[in-house]
């Protein structure tokens, strides 16, 4: 019987195996790292028809959510202002209304049609929340928007993965504060120690019980 | 045996010896050279026509079942009879039914090897090629019963970014590891044992490109010494990872029942039940489609003998009596536990609407088996090919007795109905069949069918003091 294979062949299967395993786990790291919310979708910033500040408005001038977003306490969702809210600072002969940025909140103001914001934090349809229920119960609008005060163009700071809703879900102690400081977005925990201590404190005192079985969300 | 032998040993043996001596493994005193040539020949010779006329039929049938699954995820589980109450039906029925006859392989090829049982060499690599094509049968209906089939690596312990994992206390989660394992370590088995015979037709080729792929596939066996010192312990080592799940895949199977606190399915006697109707069935099929095969190709009388098909029947006695006292020993338990939730269970099966399918479980699989008890019907391929065909139907109807007519109950009489398959349930079924066959034609023509170098090791020739006068 002669050699049908080559010498070189001998080593051909080692290679192989080399080769596919380096790229198994190529693609597993890739899918992993690239294919996950916490890449595809955080940072998501994009162009707003005006260059709403929240650096500005809140940060600066001190001006509470709950000035725009009127129903985040009584709402399921939190609304986007209407036009009349810009105007009652931003109306004719008052603050900036001259401003070229501001064109489109006048033209609003004029047409009776509104500002076509674009949308950034998105729930998919099979995934129920709500806002009320989340800030009547300690739970920050820093908690899932981040340091959405310093901000100037709004972006998407957290990924709204399953996995993380669940992460406070499975231990609301790590997030909870308390009630005077849910819209108080420069309020901290000093350390973590506290943060539990006051977590579990308010977890019972609240009867805080988040769902974590399938229909808590997808009802 | 050569004459001379025969005659030495008639006149050595005492009359006690000369009555346990066994039957030949081999007859009509094939040599070493004509087991290697004949088995070889039938991969290599031209395409018999009743080949091409088999899988033109096959492959047909075997695309419904595609093409239904298709039909179905694109429409939707209604497509299928599984209903309120009975969620559970012809998938889960199918599935069990495949799994089952997908024991027989690896209790012939590791159970019987690690006891020496020397007759399992010339049917251990049919009856192990068709375990693995009845796990891929199986192994679809679970799959799509999960309903967004694209979503079934959520069975997997992956890490994911929903944060799910799976529950390990669920017997459908052991279910999902016992029969991925099962079927990675049956087909690990499987082409172990090939590999010597691989190189063998490789060594035989004639043409370049049947030279390469069988080649690539023998994957550089050169028959040395240590290679062979490798392989027997590789082997050896299959068959002792083998042999605990020929009895635990179908424990696990039953779990699903057995686990759950269903009238009917709640009971300590399933996981046993089902091992031995596992390989019941399994030993069937095994018949089923040995029997046509050794009718195509007459010299594999040689190897599968009489013999070989008389110790199949003997399993299949063994097994269905068990099953058949399984059975009776659930209507004892039954009436003995007098719990009436259980005796109505048991009562519904035997009489309710479903007794016809009750019957049939009972007249295929207790009854009818028990024709082997004569060696007639042992030894006479057209009864033991009717029996095998009776257990086939018989193990389909005993998984549907156990899953559909248990559901159809359900605890509260407003919830009772009736499971109806649909043209949809009938015909993905029978296209599993086609997958099934048309796998074993595939088989049959590609790959040597008998085991041929454990087939030479217990020719009397192998043995070292043949012909030796001590």
């Amino acid at each position: 019987m002669s050699n049908f294979f080559p010498r070189w062949s001998n080593l051909l299967p080692l290679k192989l195996l080399v080769c596919l395993t380096v790229i198994g786990c190529g693609v597993v790291g890739g899918i992993w790292y690239y294919f996950t919310p916490k890449y595809t979708r955080v940072g998501y910033q994009p162009d707003q028809p005006v260059p709403f500040s929240h650096a500005i408005h809140v940060q600066q001038l001190g001006m509470d959510c709950r000035y725009c977003h009127s129903f985040v306490e009584i709402a399921g969702h939190s609304n986007i202002p209407n036009t009349q809210t810009c105007i009652n600072c931003h109306g004719q002969g008052k603050i900036k209304s001259d401003s070229p940025r501001l064109a489109p909140v006048q033209e609003s103001w004029k047409t009776g049609l509104p500002i076509p914001w674009v949308r950034i934090h998105k729930l998919p349809d099979y995934a129920y929340f709500n806002h009320a229920v989340h800030v009547n119960r300690g739970v920050s609008c820093y908690s899932c928007h981040g340091a959405i005060n310093e901000m100037s163009v709004v972006y998407e700071a957290k990924p709204l993965s399953m996995a993380w809703c669940l992460e406070c879900h499975r231990a609301p102690e790590n997030f909870l504060r308390p009630f005077s400081e849910v819209f108080n977005m420069n309020w901290h925990p000093k350390t973590f120690e506290q943060q539990q201590e006051m977590g579990l404190k308010f977890k019972q005192e609240w009867n805080v019980n988040p769902p974590v079985t399938c229909g808590g969300c997808h009802r | 045996m050569s004459n001379g032998t025969a005659t030495l040993e008639s006149t050595l043996l005492s009359p006690a010896e000369k009555q346990v001596q066994r039957p030949p493994l081999v007859l009509n005193k094939r040599t070493m050279a004509w087991i290697s040539s004949y088995v070889s020949t039938i991969v290599e010779s031209d395409t018999p026509r009743w080949w091409w006329i088999s899988i033109a039929i096959t492959s047909p049938i075997a695309l419904l079942t595609p093409l239904l699954l298709c039909y179905l995820v694109s429409t939707g589980v209604g497509v299928w009879g599984n209903n309120s109450p009975v969620a559970w039906a012809w998938d889960i029925t199918n599935f069990v039914f495949w799994i089952g006859i997908g024991h027989a392989g690896t209790l012939i090829s590791a159970i019987l090897f690690l006891t020496r049982q020397k007759w399992r060499t010339s049917i251990n690599r049919a009856a192990e090629a068709m375990t693995l094509f009845a796990v891929v049968c199986a192994g679809l209906y679970p799959l799509f019963h999960v309903g967004r089939v694209w979503k079934a690596y959520f069975l997997a312990p992956v890490p994911n970014a929903n944060a799910i994992w799976q529950n390990f206390r669920s017997p459908l989660l052991w279910d999902v590891f016992a029969v991925s394992t099962y079927f990675t370590v049956s087909i690990l088995f499987w082409y172990t044992g090939l590999i010597p015979d691989l190189a063998t037709i490789r060594d035989r080729c004639t043409t370049k490109v049947k030279k390469f792929i069988y080649g690539i596939l023998a994957l550089g066996w050169r028959g040395a010494n240590r290679q062979w010192r490798h392989y027997e312990m590789a082997y050896l080592l299959l068959a002792g990872l083998s042999t605990p799940l020929v009895l635990s895949v179908h424990s696990v199977v039953s779990f699903d029942f057995a686990t759950s606190v269903i009238p009917g399915w709640h009971a300590t006697i399933f996981p046993p039940y089902f091992v031995a109707g596992a390989i019941f069935g399994g030993f069937a099929m095994v018949l089923t489609i040995m029997l046509p095969a050794r009718a195509l190709y007459p010299q594999l009388h040689d190897m599968i003998t009489p013999s070989h098909i008389d110790k199949m029947c003997k399993v299949i006695l063994l097994t269905g009596s068990i099953v058949g006292y399984a059975y009776l020993m659930e209507l004892f338990m039954a009436w003995y536990g007098a719990n009436p939730y259980e005796r109505d269970a048991f009562w519904y099966r035997a009489f309710g609407p479903y007794w016809w399918a009750y019957a049939s479980m009972m007249f295929c699989n207790v009854i009818s088996p028990q024709v082997f008890w004569f060696k007639w019907c042992r030894t006479n391929v057209v009864a033991v090919f009717v029996v095998s065909m009776f257990v086939n139907a018989g193990m389909w109807f005993e998984r549907f007795v156990i899953i559909a007519t248990t559901l159809a109950r359900d605890f509260l009489p407003s919830s009772w109905g009736m499971f109806h398959p649909t043209w949809v349930d009938i015909f993905t079924f029978i296209g599993t069949f086609g997958i099934f066959t048309t796998l074993f034609l595939l088989f049959v023509r590609f790959l040597p069918m008998i085991c041929m170098f454990e087939v030479k090791a217990v020719l009397p020739e192998a043995d070292p003091h043949y012909g030796e006068e001590h």
